[in-house]
């Protein structure tokens, strides 16, 4: 598609200097590694594949049921079941050798020790184009959101991972805080290159039949279009309480979605539960967001970012 | 790309009530979209018009018809969606997921003395796997111990032209007055040496319990078609796992996914 200069616009986006062909992401979870989906999906479209949280061991995750649909969205309490960094990278960055498109690897622990593990055994590989942080998955006991709801922690397992990190570091923030700009800001202090929201609102279910709850775990996250404006306003509120990039994350289901979360001033967007509903979403989000901007007569997409203040 | 998993729109060709709560539906796949295998035990995503209800129905496939390209799906009304399903007439549109899943391997069960057990909305896919044993080139020798609530029976008739077919009621209102458990148990005493090579289970979580401890007791092999709450159905969400003996092939963490490993597993491989 061709705008009127005659020119395809230019899609590309570029994060603590690694370019991305599109802004167009996988929300962490809702792809495993990019393997489950290639019988759908063209991965060498999407301008990153964001990977499953990947700790230092294998984690066995929760009791089922781990999942439950509510109106315009789904809980899970998937509790980050994963076969650990190790045959990550044997098994499925291996197989993300052969496309042609950015790696994300998100990376999940109890304590600080075991983040370093799995960012200082990623360290050596040149597939992994950045890591993303995960201090915001509300469904385990111990370590993961511990870090991201408090400042301090969230400040001091930043510059910690930074340390020892080989690629540049995004740290994903949940939206369960009194206040994201003041994790936003912890995060960048604490030399964050880029921030990644929104992770999942913790929420419940309740049978009423049964009278109990459809989670095991009682409570899980909640994804999907219904908490897609939640997650602009705290796209636009982290924006501009930072200077690093924001990747913007959280319901999102269209090319519109997509633009707006680029309007209120994300970098790049990442498609999370939408995968579920349609295998397909990621590559309609690209098409519709080029033709967004050949209709706007607008040249490259960095024009839109933060563009509605 | 015969062999690509694909969402694809299908037409309604009959949708029927066939008991309280209980539908037997025809999905017909467009002309070059129908999928080049349908196993058994199989199932498919069906996906709601109604965008609020964002995730694909996992549903486990009754019947395949490859010339008409004709899916049928026998499904109990068990909440939102499949209220939304029970309610489309022929003509409505539905896009489907799949086919999903790995189902029964005709080959290993073709020849021996099959013993289906289904519980309730069980019952479907077991059909589907009656017909293919009857049909296959040495086909088996079956027999359907079917349980159900009440005399509001579905797909006994047609249990019944393949296969030797037990009905056990919960309350006594047709045949054998017990669950299928109770039927089962009759079947494996039924003769002076074990009258079966293999047990093949669907229904509810209490059911392959019972199943699979029978199968234990009397020493005869038996697969489990299991069922749990999914979100994506291609093995990427992690949602539909169960605990398994052996180290599972996604996570080597013993929690294999449904969707993907299963949903047919053998009984020893899983601890339900």
């Amino acid at each position: 598609m061709k705008n009127d200069t005659g020119r395809r616009p230019d899609l590309s986006v570029v994060i603590a200097g690694v370019e991305f062909k599109n802004p167009v992401m996988t929300g962490s979870g809702t792809f495993g590694s990019g393997m489950e989906y290639a019988e759908f999906v063209d991965l060498n479209r999407l301008g990153a594949v964001v990977t499953k949280g990947v700790s230092n061991v294998p984690w066995p995750g929760n009791p089922t049921p781990r999942v439950a649909e509510v109106y315009g969205g789904m809980l899970n309490a998937i509790g980050l079941q994963n076969p650990g960094v190790d045959v990550f990278i044997e098994r499925d960055l291996a197989f993300l050798e052969d496309y042609d498109t950015k790696v994300i690897v998100n990376v999940c622990g109890k304590s600080i020790r075991d983040y370093l593990d799995v960012v200082e055994k990623l360290a050596d590989l040149k597939r992994v184009d950045m890591l993303e942080i995960n201090v915001s998955c509300p469904n385990v006991k111990e370590g993961a959101i511990a870090f991201g709801v408090n400042a301090d922690s969230l400040f001091e397992i930043t510059q910690k991972i930074k340390r020892v990190a080989a690629q540049p570091v995004i740290m994903k923030l949940t939206p369960n805080v009194t206040s994201i700009s003041e994790m936003a800001k912890a995060a960048e202090a604490g030399g964050a290159d880029a921030i990644s929201l929104i992770n999942t609102l913790t929420g419940m279910k309740i049978d009423v039949e049964r009278q109990s709850f459809v989670l095991a775990n009682k409570t899980g996250g909640l994804s999907g279009p219904a908490i897609h404006p939640v997650a602009v306003r705290m796209v636009y509120e982290a924006a501009h309480a930072v200077g690093i990039p924001v990747i913007g994350m959280g319901g999102i289901a269209s090319w519109e979605d997509a633009v707006e979360m680029m309007l209120a001033g994300a970098t790049a967007v990442a498609v999370g539960a939408m995968n579920f509903a349609d295998p397909r979403i990621t590559e309609k989000v690209i098409d519709g967001m080029e033709d967004y901007l050949v209709r706007h007569g607008i040249d490259s997409i960095r024009s839109i970012i933060g563009a509605v203040k | 790309m015969a062999d690509m998993k694909t969402k694809t729109g299908t037409t309604v060709i009959k949708n029927t009530k066939i008991a309280d709560g209980v539908f037997d539906m025809t999905l017909r796949y467009p002309e070059g979209k129908a999928p080049s295998e349908v196993k058994p035990g199989q199932f498919v995503g069906v996906f709601m018009n109604d965008a609020s209800k964002l995730l694909p129905r996992p549903i486990s496939i009754c019947g395949w018809d490859p010339e008409k390209r004709d899916l049928r799906l026998v499904y109990r009304v068990a909440g939102k969606g499949t209220k939304e399903l029970s309610e489309a007439s022929s003509g409505d549109a539905f896009e489907v997921l799949g086919i999903l899943g790995n189902g029964y391997d005709i080959r290993v069960l073709a020849g021996k003395r099959v013993l289906l057990a289904g519980g309730g909305i069980g019952a479907p896919p077991l059909l589907g796997l009656a017909n293919a044993l009857a049909g296959a080139p040495v086909p088996a020798q079956v027999t359907a111990a079917l349980g159900y609530r009440t005399a509001d029976l579905f797909l006994k008739d047609e249990f019944e032209k393949t296969s030797r077919t037990v009905i056990a009621t919960d309350d006594g209102t047709y045949g054998f007055h017990g669950n299928v458990i109770d039927a089962v148990r009759n079947e494996l005493v039924r003769e002076g040496e074990l009258p079966f090579d293999v047990i093949c289970a669907c229904g509810p979580l209490p059911m392959l319990r019972a199943v699979k401890a029978l199968a234990k007791e009397f020493s005869v092999p038996a697969y489990l078609s299991l069922e749990e709450r999914m979100a994506c159905g291609v093995g990427a969400c992690l949602g539909c796992v169960v605990k398994t003996a052996g180290e599972d092939p996604h996570s080597h963490v013993h929690n294999a996914r449904i969707c993907t490993e299963g949903p047919v597993f053998k009984a020893e491989d899983v601890e339900i």
